[in-house]
């Protein structure tokens, strides 16, 4: 394995200077970029680098003795170590690329759910994205398992006296966000991990919204997986990650068969590669793989810390701003959120201000952000949800605030 | 595009009071209408006599332009026949997507007329579906909406 030149610590953190190595702003000048949760803008960095993959270094991968095949296969495997430095797991056979957090769920629900008997109990929370909740209901159905899920309070934090209380020997998985799409909620997921492995289940956190925004240690968290997307990350679409401890992967039977993760085919017989091979069926998404390395080099070189810091600082100026703002309802987000939050402002639709907002060149996401569950709890149909990346400045938040006090000139209200 | 032409007064004014804003006690048809893109929901009423809709209502929530152009719906279709009423509303809908309008008779025209302060939804392709909701809602009561119950 190639080791990687770890990038210069960036000497301090300036999203003025950040912005414009995203090219998204120089073609669009005045966007006001709100959405970084449903997915991130990316910088020069990680398009140029994957349009030089393909001019420099692409062949399929695992299969050419030739040079180029072989430099591919190289820059795919240190993509996997690059996943596995960012999420300090222990080895990269731990490290399974997948084409989202979506895939890496149906991917446990499929392989490792698969040998789950009826009776055997998976607890989710109200605070799931659907992409948590439909893979388990799937397996629900094909194997007569139970879901319980875990309430969430009126201050929009887990209901943890009822986790307890519905956590028993029946419990196999414990399957919650590190930190929710809609709130930016940080979920107490160090006191889940510990009370699910005392319970004797495992834990699947999906990083989706953490890994963009806090530097993430699946060992010292202990989860038994955890699962991210590269697009959040600033990287491509249709690459990301599932970190699974080797021992349950090496457990684990493929979901997918086809290529690449197998040792010997015979029509009688066919045997698998080991853990991470063995979940890559067919070609994989290599340039992805390659992008999402150049991606996560880029946190990294900002560093995690200085990222939270950042995403931390915003976050408590737009929870400020939007409280002082008359007629604004924030949705409760538990005390402590990061990287997104939801409001609604009263006598508006959530729809309508989008729109009000997009004639401003200000871009948030409006509707039930992919949580119905978490927005029939709340008895909203509809929330108004900002979220920030690296390129974000307290003047954006400024520019919605003046956004909304049009919005609320024009209805009246 | 100004958000004046998107937002008129006539919008505000009826995404504000809907008109007709009720279930209807006995209808004769109803169905249920969903926007899974924004959570827009919608339940159109009807009390169809002899292939004309005698009462028409509706309830739901919704962003200002799904709920004005329900309420709007609701003023215009009473009183008409099944016939006129999908006219009204190939017609609108040609409007709002943009699409070559029909021939409407001369006695129609002034319906259409009051729809056309929701054809500012053209220059805004994602909100579209909010301006046409209550309408296919509509028309999905007329074909398949019959209450079981009902006459």
């Amino acid at each position: 394995m190639t080791a990687l030149r770890a990038l210069p610590l960036a000497p301090g953190f300036d999203p003025v200077a950040l912005k414009a190595e995203f090219p998204v702003f120089a073609r669009h000048p005045g966007l006001v970029f709100l959405d970084t949760a449903a997915s991130a803008q990316k910088p020069d960095v990680v398009i140029e680098g994957l349009a030089e993959f393909y001019r420099a270094d692409y062949a399929n991968v695992h299969r050419g003795a030739y040079a180029l095949s072989i430099r591919a296969t190289e820059r795919y495997e240190q993509a996997r170590e690059t996943v596995r430095r960012f999420l300090n797991a222990g080895s990269i056979e731990e490290i399974v690329f997948v084409r989202g957090a979506t895939e890496a769920i149906n991917l446990v629900a499929n392989s490792w759910g698969s040998t789950l008997q009826p009776g055997d109990e998976i607890l989710l929370t109200g605070l799931e994205h659907h992409a948590n909740i439909v893979p388990w209901q799937m397996l629900r159905d094909r194997l007569g398992i139970t879901l319980r899920v875990v309430p969430v309070t009126a201050e929009g934090t887990l209901d943890m006296a009822e986790f307890a209380r519905l956590l028993s020997a029946r419990t196999r998985l414990v399957a919650l966000t590190h930190v929710a799409n809609v709130t930016g909620h940080v979920t107490p997921v160090a006191d889940v991990v510990r009370l699910a492995h005392a319970a004797g289940a495992l834990v699947l956190l999906d990083g989706c919204q953490a890994a963009p925004r806090l530097p993430v240690d699946v060992r010292a968290l202990d989860c038994d997986f955890y699962v991210f997307s590269g697009h959040k990350c600033y990287g491509p679409t249709g690459i990301g990650a599932l970190y699974g401890k080797r021992a349950l992967l090496a457990a684990m039977p493929p979901w997918q068969g086809g290529g690449d993760m197998i040792r010997t085919v015979s029509f009688a017989h066919t045997t698998y590669q080991d853990t991470p091979g063995r979940f890559e069926a067919g070609t994989p998404d290599i340039a992805g793989a390659v992008g999402l390395d150049i991606a996560l080099q880029f946190m990294m070189g900002l560093g995690l810390p200085a990222i939270e810091a950042h995403e931390q600082e915003l976050t408590d100026y737009a929870l400020a701003a939007l409280s002082r703002q008359r007629g604004v309802r924030l949705v409760p987000g538990g005390g402590n959120q990061i990287g997104a939050l939801s409001f609604t402002v009263a006598g508006i639709h959530p729809h309508d201000l989008a729109t009000i907002f997009d004639q401003r060149h200000i871009a948030i996401r409006a509707g039930h952000h992919c949580a119905q569950p978490l927005m029939d709890h709340l008895g909203l149909p509809a929330t108004a949800r900002l979220s920030f990346g690296v390129y974000n400045t307290p003047a954006d938040v400024d520019a919605l605030i003046a956004a909304i006090a049009t919005a609320q000139r024009l209805f009246g209200v | 595009m100004d958000l004046r032409e998107l937002y008129q007064d006539i919008i505000l004014d009826h995404g504000r009071h809907p008109r007709n804003f009720h279930a209807l006690a006995a209808p004769s048809h109803f169905a249920h209408g969903h926007n899974p893109l924004c959570g827009d929901k919608v339940t159109v009423y009807l009390d169809i006599v002899d292939g004309v809709v005698a009462d028409v209502s509706f309830d739901g929530q919704g962003c200002a332009i799904s709920v004005a152009s329900a309420s709007l719906m609701t003023e215009i279709l009473k009183g008409k026949t099944l016939d006129d009423a999908r006219l009204l509303f190939n017609n609108f809908h040609a409007s709002v997507t943009g699409g070559p309008p029909n021939n409407l008779p001369e006695e129609l025209e002034d319906d259409a007329e009051r729809l056309h302060v929701l054809t500012g939804v053209k220059s805004y392709p994602a909100r579209v579906k909010c301006a046409t909701l209550a309408w296919h809602t509509f028309e999905a009561a007329v074909r398949e909406g019959q209450h079981a119950g009902g006459a």
